[in-house]
């Protein structure tokens, strides 16, 4: 059986571990263990680690790391990663990839410390101005971070584009067994800025626009089409489908075994990717579905709102959309199971 | 006995300034500097967000339009990731002392092995000349059309004294100006020490250079250069601040 | 000839002319391309000293030395 590794220290490691030899960041509640660990390890493996003077700066000093063609990370919370946006959007301007390691706590504003899932519209949609778009990757386990983590980066490569880790305060906190692959060794992006004026850029100020919102277009669409990636099991026959992400949906797995067991036609979808939304999972329900359950760790519904955009382009765009949220905790198996009978009885009232 | 004296290659197309803006000599001196140590292909600008943020298209030379205030921190990420690359942040007051001023400090702080250079010319010039942090008292700009009233909105900052007074391990801090033939020659010399020092890996260094704007003091050249050499060369002294160690 | 003169470059800032030693700039009576009356140099009264380059934000001269 492999170590118990705290899930903040996986997160560092596994980025190491994909290659990433560049970082830098700014402690906040419950993401600080990932640069505590960094703050020695990064430099036996020959990287840079930088404890900037705030998340805006160290995103900024980030945007100088990746213009110069290097892997490179950095790691806050919900409302730390609110100031990393503008440059993010700056990031998706130049096609500079990153990993933001967003270990959301819930909540508004400060929020408070716990576990959370309220950053889904922020990180999918994104806070910066304009019309980018980043992957968003969430893991339900720290072997599953271990392997989103890698695959972040090559993403990052491939399309030009920032990634998010959207994990949660608990997968940060907790320890389980882990295992990493060998230590990879990365070549700086090419056509990145060296000093040698080997490539003509086009300056933000003078770029064609009109040709560049034809490419970005097309180069969502090539992701949405080829990048989702979701789990999810007993859905030709199911009479519901539980929705569900994270940690969230790690319990709605475990909740879906135990409603089979008892008899209920019940399946789940557990969205990898938030963005892109894994509309294809959706195709795979029976038609004769009665309706989805959206579950959700923050206060008004977020993912709700993609599912019910997802049916829209199917022909289930009339099942309705339920939506039970549990605010700044992961919903227990046995609460997914009553607010589940709460939709069957007819008790609850759908969203869509 | 005539000296030759031609444009650096590294400087292409003519840049859009306003008839007797000092941003055309600052780059020009930059240029001159850069291609005198042979660093003009080994060389990025990070460009701040002002009037000289359209320079890019003149400047044959690696560079990146960073955001507003960021430079320092930018720059700190192209450093850390090309050592041996001569990194330079061009910035003016209102990008460098407001919004910058964390990023500006903290490379400072941390004794990040760039060069910055703030064009200093007391108005947020290329948003058509609002109040910045180092408009004289009295000064009217369009945020304060009555004239600048320090009581309440503080002093004109002395951004080149706050880093050469706080982080005493910094390599070099000099002020100059480009308004007389003789300003103009020490500025070059203290560009040509910012960047040895760089080069020598001696830590960070800070160029600071006032600079008419005619447009926005609403003035002609001439009448600009004038309050250079008077007006702000009283509050802002010219010469450098921190020297190089000897080595 | 001791100073080339990229006339389309001028935009008649005056800083030339006004420090120039021998008095040897002046405004052309021509507009140019960029609807300026750039600056001439009279190369009688030039004598090379290349203040004029070292002052102007546009790039506009070339001193060109013993070689001119």
């Amino acid at each position: 059986m492999e170590d118990m590794i705290k899930g903040n220290h996986v997160f560092a490691e596994a980025a190491l571990r994909a290659g990433a030899r560049f970082y830098a960041g700014y402690p906040i509640t419950p993401s600080t263990e990932i640069m505590e660990y960094l703050s020695t390890r990064m430099d036996e493996v020959g990287g840079v680690y930088i404890q900037a003077e705030s998340e805006q700066a160290s995103m900024n000093i980030l945007t100088g790391a990746s213009a110069s063609g290097v892997r490179c990370f950095t790691a806050s919370s919900s409302v730390g990663m609110t100031l990393k946006q503008e440059a993010i959007s700056h990031m998706a301007d130049s096609d500079l990839p990153f990993l933001a390691i967003n270990v959301v706590r819930y909540g508004n504003g400060l929020g408070n410390l716990q576990t959370g899932q309220s950053d889904y519209y922020r990180d999918t949609r994104g806070g910066g101005s304009g019309d980018y778009r980043n992957f968003v990757l969430s893991p339900y386990s720290l072997q599953e971070s271990v392997e989103l983590i890698a695959h972040a980066f090559d993403l990052g490569d491939k399309y030009g584009m920032g990634a998010i880790l959207h994990t949660e305060a608990s997968l940060g906190q907790m320890m389980e067994p882990c295992s990493f692959p060998e230590m990879k060794t990365v070549e700086r992006r090419p056509g990145a800025i060296d000093g040698t004026h080997s490539q003509e850029r086009i300056s933000p100020l003078f770029r064609d626009r009109f040709a560049e919102a034809l490419e970005m277009k097309e180069r969502y669409k090539r992701a949405i089409e080829n990048e989702q990636m979701w789990k999810d099991e007993y859905l030709e026959d199911a009479d519901y489908v539980l929705v569900a992400y994270g940690l969230a949906g790690r319990s709605v797995m475990g909740a879906v075994e135990k409603l089979r067991a008892e008899g209920h036609k019940v399946g789940f979808i557990r969205p990898i990717t938030l963005w892109p939304f894994p509309e294809k999972a959706f195709a795979k329900v029976n038609p004769a579905v009665k309706g989805y359950i959206s579950m959700e760790e923050n206060a008004a519904g977020q993912m709700v709102d993609d599912i019910a955009l997802t049916l829209k382009k199917t022909e289930q765009r009339d099942k309705p959309v339920y939506c039970f949220t549990y605010a700044s905790s992961i919903p227990t198996l046995k609460r997914i199971k009553s607010d589940f009978i709460k939709v069957t009885n007819g008790e609850v009232k759908e969203v869509y | 006995m005539a000296i030759a004296k031609k444009t650096p290659e590294m400087l292409g197309k003519q840049i859009s300034f306003c008839p007797g803006c000092g941003h055309g000599v600052v780059v020009r001196l930059i240029a001159e500097c850069v291609e005198e140590l042979k660093m003009e292909k080994n060389c990025i600008w990070s460009i701040g967000v002002g009037c000289y943020s359209l320079m890019g298209a003149a400047v044959e030379a690696d560079n990146f339009n960073s955001l507003h205030g960021r430079g320092a921190a930018v720059s700190t990420g192209f450093k850390r990731c090309n050592p041996d690359t001569l990194v330079i942040s061009y910035q003016g007051d209102g990008d460098a002392y407001s919004i910058g001023i964390g990023e500006s400090v903290s490379a400072a702080y941390r004794n990040e092995n760039i060069t910055v250079i703030t064009v200093n010319n007391t108005n947020y010039g290329m948003t058509g000349g609002q109040m910045s942090a180092t408009t004289m008292p009295g000064q009217k700009t369009t945020t304060s059309p009555l004239g600048r009233d320090c009581t309440t909105t503080g002093m004109p900052m002395k951004f080149p004294e706050m880093i050469a007074g706080s982080f005493p391990d910094v390599a070099y801090v000099a002020r100059g100006a480009v308004t007389t033939p003789a300003h103009v020659a020490k500025l070059k010399k203290y560009i040509m020490n910012a960047f040895k020092a760089q080069m020598n890996n001696e830590g960070y260094s800070l160029v600071e250079v006032l600079s008419p704007c005619p447009t926005n003091w609403k003035m002609t050249p001439l009448q600009a250069i004038e309050r250079v050499n008077t007006e702000l060369v009283d509050y802002y002294p010219l010469g450098e601040l921190k020297t190089r160690e000897a080595k | 000839m001791k100073v080339k003169v990229r006339q389309e470059r001028c935009k008649e800032c005056g800083i030339c002319v006004a420090n120039c030693p021998k008095k040897a700039i002046s405004f052309s009576e021509e507009i140019s391309v960029t609807g300026y009356r750039p600056v001439v140099v009279n190369d009688e009264l030039c004598i090379g000293c290349g203040i004029c380059y070292t002052m102007c934000p546009d790039w506009v001269f070339e001193i060109l030395g013993d070689r001119g």
